[in-house]
């Protein structure tokens, strides 16, 4: 496609994060002279005074009113309803936690899959749409496989997802029932991610997180977006984000970045923190020893949504934590587990292990004194609790069985304390 | 120390499409300057301009990454294999 002079895309190009090399936007993903990840770069200039607060207050409340900064060329084609999730101030929380702001980012009611993964899914299948693909496809621990087979059914497009075979039912269900075609491969999402990358290099198709993924992983700016809007234009001074492959992390700095870039918010300084559980640490492992390099490990955790031994974007999100002046934590599963109870029982929001993931090493950072309890922080809880119910199976109050009679209940009540 | 060194899909051009290639090389460092005399170019590919390995060029000696050893100070011996593998597999086809 001849660019930017008749498309109304600012995406100026492809550019390697390590070399800088610029290639023209196509579905690839690796600089093909270092084998850098590339990154999809914008033409902010042209921007500059047109992509205004008005501008994007009179649209609609979706993910798509910030499209000038995702990287689609014209009107977006699947997942046009997504996103717009609630930040909730989280005031028993501040109260459980002694500290005086703190916002939950829900996206485990993000539409239409309960993930922040219909995100980035909407720009990846608008994108394959852009290019002409009829087959889309993904490597996932779950919730990525989910929304790709329910946003490609909405689009009519065919889609294949390949997941570790030992996934909780919640997800295998949650991608299944939208009739995709779903491989489950015996091993780790480490595993199923290598053999995706020799699938999209024979078959063709876009595979979100493969060929797709420098498109794909922009969608995950729009959750910062809406976090500074929905602050009144503003950034927090502290954001705290689960880490698989460390995508996320890198991408909500990015969206703050490219906000403050733009004249859309002031720099409020923001630092980002980053999530892991200890079974699957090593973003968490490199920051804490003051180190840039990432030792892959064998995941071993619940929080399967966050198990990736080998993060693609390790080294970024780690860079971004210590230039942020984050930090980075991890939990143990029983923790894990813990924080998924008190996050529900104190706001009324049942996040998937990650979100227990994210609460949990908050805490930990709250305690520590890592985050500061006098300063705005906001936790993004990024999946719902009702693809993981394995995991507090055992850990909640079982109804209490009796007749339809008064006066059994009655036992109960006063049991209870109930006057 | 001859070595064996197994070469990726996007570098075989400079390899005149040779998939493995042995090298006489006393540590990693050495090797990546004994593949450069051998083969033009290569070395632009594998390390920055300060002559480190590029990040998200893998170089394992018998399966262990050389950052988790000594670097470019890695020892080889005879019959050692070294692969080099794109961290980030795939490119266009």
């Amino acid at each position: 496609m001849s660019k930017n002079e008749t498309s109304k895309s600012y995406v100026r190009a492809l550019k390697c994060r390590e070399c800088g090399q610029e290639y023209p936007i196509e579905p690839t993903h690796v600089c093909e002279f270092c084998f850098g990840p590339l990154e999809v770069a914008y033409d902010y200039d042209r921007l500059k005074g047109k992509f205004t607060r008005e501008l994007i207050e009179s649209r609609p409340q979706t993910m798509w009113r910030y499209k000038e900064l995702l990287p689609i060329d014209g009107e977006p084609t699947v997942g046009v309803q997504n996103g717009y999730t609630p930040l909730v101030r989280a005031r028993n929380l501040e109260k459980y936690l002694g500290v005086s702001e703190l916002y939950i980012k829900n996206d485990s009611v993000c539409y239409p899959t309960l993930s922040f993964k219909d995100r980035v899914v909407s720009v990846a299948l608008s994108k394959a749409v852009e290019f002409g693909f009829t087959t889309v496809a993904c490597a996932s621990t779950g919730n990525l496989a989910g929304s790709v087979a329910a946003n490609a059914a909405a689009a009519g497009l065919e889609s294949y997802v390949f997941i570790p075979h030992d996934l909780e039912q919640g997800k295998v269900l949650g991608a299944g029932i939208f009739g995709t075609k779903i491989i489950g491969i015996r091993g780790k999402y480490d595993d199923v991610n290598r053999l995706c990358s020799e699938v999209a290099g024979k078959y063709g198709w876009a595979f979100v997180n493969v060929n797709v993924r420098p498109f794909y992983a922009e969608g995950s700016k729009s959750l910062g977006y809406e976090v500074m809007e929905q602050l009144g234009w503003k950034a927090p001074k502290h954001i705290v984000v689960p880490m698989a492959s460390g995508s996320l992390c890198t991408k909500v700095d990015k969206s703050i970045k490219e906000f403050i870039k733009l004249g859309l918010i002031e720099d409020n300084g923001t630092s980002v923190y980053g999530a892991q559980a200890t079974g699957c640490s090593p973003i968490s492992k490199s920051v804490k020893e003051g180190s840039d390099l990432i030792h892959p490990v064998i995941a071993d955790t619940i929080a399967k949504s966050l198990a990736i031994g080998n993060p693609a974007d390790g080294y970024y999100a780690n860079r971004v934590i210590h230039e942020s002046g984050g930090w980075a934590e991890d939990i143990s599963d029983q923790e894990v587990v813990d924080a998924m109870k008190l996050l529900a029982e104190k706001e009324g929001i049942f996040a998937e292990t990650a979100g227990g993931v994210t609460l949990g090493c908050a805490q930990k950072m709250i305690e520590s004194g890592r985050l500061p309890r006098d300063e705005s922080i906001v936790l993004c809880i990024t999946g719902n609790g009702l693809k993981t119910q394995e995991a507090v199976l055992n850990a909640y109050a079982k109804p209490r069985i009796i007749d339809a009679s008064l006066k059994e209940f009655d036992v109960l009540a006063q049991a209870d304390g109930v006057k | 120390m001859s070595v064996s060194v197994r070469i990726p899909t996007p570098l075989r051009k400079l390899t005149d499409g040779a998939d493995e290639v042995n090298v006489e090389a006393a540590n990693v460092g050495e090797l990546i300057d004994n593949l450069e005399v051998a083969h033009a170019g290569l070395k632009a590919r594998l390390c920055d301009d300060a002559g480190e390995i590029r990040r998200f060029v893998n170089v394992y000696v018998n399966d262990e990454d050389v950052r988790f050893l000594e670097g470019r100070a890695t020892a080889l011996k005879d019959g050692d294999e070294v692969s080099i593998v794109p961290a980030i597999a795939g490119g266009r086809n």
